[in-house]
């Protein structure tokens, strides 16, 4: 309770340097040059394919993103750094991949992607690599506040067989060892991100699930309230900070 | 398969540069056994040969050992405009090929 | 390439599984395997420290891409130049990891790549230089893995 308190004080004042650690704070050196060098970073291998998405007509509309959205640099450029965000005709946050999916049923009548395809990832990582480097600007939006809030206490519910909440360690135990881990603070700046343990490019979901079975918890579904609550809770959590996708990660 | 390579479009002559390659691939090694239950079979790249102008500049054997989504960089020495084709042999023998020019003054 | 997020019940199944159940491998080499693969590559010539720089983390947070730079001095002449260098790690399955070839229009004997290391050991550089002699550099690196990961 006073922890919980100390970071939203924390948050609020104004800090004359960022305080909150990155995961990209807590890598090697060898691994923040991969992350930085857009030559050698595999996520870029997934923006290419991506943009290519992006022009592709798709569904039985054989509508491309371009033919709305036009060039991503100018139109996606912000957009992934204040996501989730509200969707009217739901009544509830999506996430990007959540987007995605909504605008390949509504305006390109084209079947949903799973979240963990190759094209949902390409997909997503290009949109959210156009705000790479801006601050993570979660939207004021009412609305998003119980939802938020939901997040902020599944954070800290103990779960899994294990009985550990997400704040024991990335919480309370951040910058200490888990084996010969370091546990970092835990912000989804840098996702999709290239996880060296996968050897592939994942959502923020996938890592949630990671997590979970860490403390010997069943994940949720893909695409659950409690993921999208979550992630609402740590954009929050980490807003400000600058979005890193596609990220590298141990 | 999704490929980046990075050769400098301009060079004077007698520089030494530096060309990067990002081949997308997952490099299965043959050795992971899958969830179920049963060994994954071998799938990576074999080889990589770099030619500047004709000449061999770089050649790879690849093995296991080299990571998914494998990065190569690798130097050649700038003497006179033309090409940089980078070649490579998968797991069934087949190989690809990608080009890029290089103006040297 | 990479299978989907298991389903509930294997989830559940593996609960107290070992996270390290899909990542094992049959014999794992050894230090002599390596010292043997070495030999064959340089037909039992003598192979003299140095010449060599071998560039690779000490402490790696996953082993699944360790970055390595590896350079030999070399004129780089067709007189005198770098043929190849052959990378060896003592603990991954095989003992070979990886071998570059170079010619006189290269410029320079120098590479990047990313390799697999199974588990702390030693990696091994070796040279072959066009007159036939040998140079070499190793580094032990220490590789550790993240927590919490897929199963």
């Amino acid at each position: 309770m006073i922890r919980a308190a100390c970071l939203l004080l924390a948050l609020a004042l104004p800090l004359a340097a960022e305080e909150r650690r990155s995961g990209y704070d807590d890598m090697t050196p060898e691994l923040q040059q991969m992350q930085d060098d857009e030559f050698s970073n595999p996520g870029m291998l997934w923006v290419g394919e991506g943009e290519a998405l992006w022009s592709a007509p798709a569904g039985a509309g054989d509508k491309a993103c371009a033919d709305c959205h036009g060039d991503a640099g100018d139109s996606m450029a912000g957009t992934a750094a204040r996501y989730p965000a509200w969707d009217d005709e739901l009544a509830a946050p999506v996430d990007l991949s959540g987007r995605v999916n909504l605008c390949r049923r509504r305006h390109q009548q084209a079947e949903p992607l799973e979240r963990e395809s190759r094209e949902m990832l390409a997909l997503t990582t290009f949109l959210t690599f156009q705000s790479r480097g801006q601050p993570i600007a979660p939207p004021e939006d009412p609305r998003l506040d119980p939802w938020r809030a939901e997040g902020e206490a599944l954070f800290g519910t103990r779960m899994g067989q294990l009985n550990l909440a997400c704040a024991a360690c990335h919480d309370d135990n951040a910058g200490g060892h888990l084996l010969a881990a370091l546990i970092p603070e835990g912000h989804p700046t840098g996702y999709p991100q290239y996880r060296l343990e996968w050897q592939d490019m994942g959502s923020l979901q996938r890592r949630f699930g990671n997590c979970l079975f860490g403390v010997r918890a069943e994940p949720f579904a893909p695409g659950a309230r409690e993921y999208i609550a979550l992630e609402l809770y740590l954009k929050q959590r980490a807003a400000g900070m600058a979005v890193e996708a596609p990220a590298i990660r141990p | 398969m999704t490929t980046m390579i990075n050769v400098p479009e301009t060079a004077a002559k007698g520089e030494i540069v530096e060309v990067k390659v990002l081949i997308s691939h997952p490099m299965e090694t043959g050795f992971r056994i899958g969830m179920d239950g049963a060994r994954v079979p071998r799938d990576i790249l074999h080889a990589l040969v770099a030619t500047y102008n004709g000449v061999e500049v770089y050649r790879v054997d690849i093995r296991p050992s080299v990571s998914a989504n494998p990065f190569f960089a690798f130097h050649l020495r700038a003497e006179e405009s033309g090409e940089v084709v980078i070649a490579w042999t998968n797991e069934t023998g087949q190989t690809f090929a990608e080009t890029r020019p290089i103006t040297v003054t | 390439m990479i299978q989907k997020p298991p389903s509930r019940r294997t989830f559940l199944g593996m609960g107290l599984a070992a996270p390290l159940i899909l990542k094992m491998s049959p014999a794992l080499a050894t230090p002599e395997e390596m010292q043997a693969a070495i030999a064959t590559f340089t037909g039992g010539a003598p192979v003299t420290e140095g010449r060599v720089t071998l560039t690779i983390p000490l402490l790696v947070q996953n082993g699944n891409a360790v970055p390595l730079t590896v350079e030999a001095e070399s004129p780089m002449t067709e007189a005198d130049h770098v043929k190849t260098i052959g990378i060896f790690n003592e603990v991954n399955p095989l003992p070979e990891t990886v071998y570059f070839h170079f010619t006189p229009a290269s410029g320079i004997a120098k590479t990047q790549t990313r390799i697999r290391l199974n588990g702390d050991q030693f990696v091994h550089a070796v040279a072959q230089m066009s007159d036939g002699s040998f140079w070499s550099a190793k580094t032990n690196v220490i590789v550790t893995a993240p927590a919490c990961r897929e199963a």
